[in-house]
């Protein structure tokens, strides 16, 4: 995301494009990954409705995996999922 | 014309001639007097606002900066408990840059509660970015409400105007006001830059800023807030030619070859004007020097009116407990670099009286001093 000065900035925070939040990657902010075992996801849906940045997306009734891009990591995915097929990993833990 | 009204009277009927679309408010002594005249205003059809009494102050300001983000003109009217019930919103008008337009009924904040004037509330908003405009007495509240609406749509700064609780909202006086066509003339419509009814070029208002803007958003502000005093006065140059009322930022009453100048805002100023005219007669160079604008706060245009006094008594009708007078913190850090001696005087908390023979005391004191104590005026 392109860091405006003072001088560029439209006055009191004014954001004067459209979709601009697109570019603000929140994904950015998580310590927890969500690892999703395809073997043991029954592809219910439930994580895909339930997570609030829309991250996991859905093509003809299969989950796919999810663009992390937005994900911060809040767990709800692994939460509602009813065969614990969603694992919260620390993020060091991880391989990126 | 020349016409009797009352400071609140005034302030509405400013308002009045302003018409803003929208104006939304919440009755609290003594500012009730200024949303009633206005109710009798909507009433009468002498105005098309949009006027909206809500539960609350907090929520008075929050429809008005709902307005203004809309691109219409906005004003609202409060006092004390009011104007702190405000304090969130205070910040949000500003940091949105929306240029709403307050009249503010100075009273004593509570505890213990009390209905009466002093400057604890307005100047504990001091910071809030708004643009604060002090006023003697009905005339210039009325004509820096006017003054105000045109500055604070061209410096997209909130603006709050002050004038004395109960005495100067509640008494008499004569004044002169303008034709409803002159004020309509010289605010002219409003053209904000952008809005949320503009949907040829949609934008957001008020979003999260952290880390990485909040502070530039921050910093577009203040360095707006160094342009309004040159902005106020060629404002002012213009209402001059309409009205032959001369404003700035400061008026200097016979302090730029005085020995002793009291430095003060609002009503007492009247008061000391009287006291210095006295001593004037008798050959003493006395003189005032009234502060309009607070914030933002006009360093430079106090430093020449008061580079001949021997002594300044700076008069706060506010206390910063702990700490320096909120307007004489400001003479004081200006004039003590100039090696001149700054006391201070705090007077009429809770409407207190002040009279003549208090001021008399402060330059009796200046002129001949005899290490009276005070620092605080007309106290037990």
């Amino acid at each position: 995301m392109k860091k405006l000065t003072s001088k560029e900035m439209p006055i009191g925070g004014v954001i004067d494009e459209k979709a601009s939040s697109l570019e603000y990657k929140t994904g950015a902010w998580k310590s927890y990954k969500p690892i999703r075992d395809k073997k043991k996801c029954i592809n219910c849906l439930l994580c895909a409705v339930y997570c609030p940045e829309n991250c996991i997306k859905v093509k003809e009734g299969k989950v796919q995996d999810a663009d992390l891009s937005y994900c911060k990591g809040c767990g709800i995915c692994a939460t509602e999922c009813p065969v614990k097929a969603i694992e919260m990993k620390k993020l060091e833990e991880c391989d990126l | 014309m020349k016409i009797e009204m009352t400071g609140a009277q005034a302030v509405s009927y400013s308002m009045m001639q302003i018409n803003p679309e929208v104006v939304s408010a919440f009755p609290i002594t003594p500012q009730t007097d200024v949303i009633k005249e206005y109710a009798q205003y909507v009433k009468d059809g002498k105005v098309t606002s949009e006027f909206i009494l809500t539960e609350s102050e907090h929520s008075a300001l929050s429809v008005l900066v709902g307005a203004s983000s809309a691109g219409v003109r906005a004003m609202t009217t409060t006092s004390s408990a009011g104007l702190a019930y405000m304090f969130e919103i205070l910040g949000i008008a500003s940091g949105q840059r929306l240029p709403i337009v307050m009249n503010v009924v100075n009273r004593a904040l509570s505890g213990p509660i009390n209905i009466h004037c002093d400057h604890s509330d307005s100047m504990a908003c001091r910071d809030s970015g708004w643009i604060q405009l002090y006023s003697e007495n009905a005339q210039e509240a009325y004509d820096q409400t006017i003054l105000g609406l045109k500055l604070a749509e061209k410096m997209n700064i909130p603006v709050m105007v002050m004038q004395d609780g109960f005495i100067c909202s509640h008494c008499f006086q004569n004044m002169e006001v303008l034709k409803d066509t002159e004020v309509k003339k010289f605010v002219g419509t409003f053209k904000p830059e952008y809005s949320l009814f503009d949907f040829k070029k949609s934008v957001t208002f008020g979003p999260l800023e952290l880390t990485d803007s909040y502070f530039e958003t921050k910093k577009q502000l203040s360095l707006a807030m160094d342009e309004v005093p040159k902005e106020y006065n060629k404002i002012s140059e213009e209402y001059y030619k309409l009205t032959k009322r001369k404003y700035a930022p400061v008026e200097d009453y016979k302090a730029k070859d005085a020995d002793y100048v009291i430095v003060a805002l609002n009503s007492v100023c009247g008061l000391v004007k009287d006291c210095v005219d006295e001593l004037r007669i008798k050959g003493i160079k006395a003189g005032l020097l009234k502060i309009r604008m607070f914030r933002p706060f006009p360093y430079n245009a106090i430093i020449k009116p008061l580079a001949n006094a021997k002594w300044i008594t700076v008069l706060d009708r506010s206390e910063s407990f702990g700490a320096n007078a909120p307007v004489y913190s400001e003479i004081l850090s200006t004039m003590k670099a100039k090696d001149k001696i700054v006391t201070s005087s705090i007077y009429g908390l809770g409407g207190r009286e002040i009279m003549k023979e208090h001021i008399m005391e402060i330059f009796d004191d200046m002129i001949k001093p005899k290490g009276k104590n005070l620092r605080f005026i007309n106290s037990k």
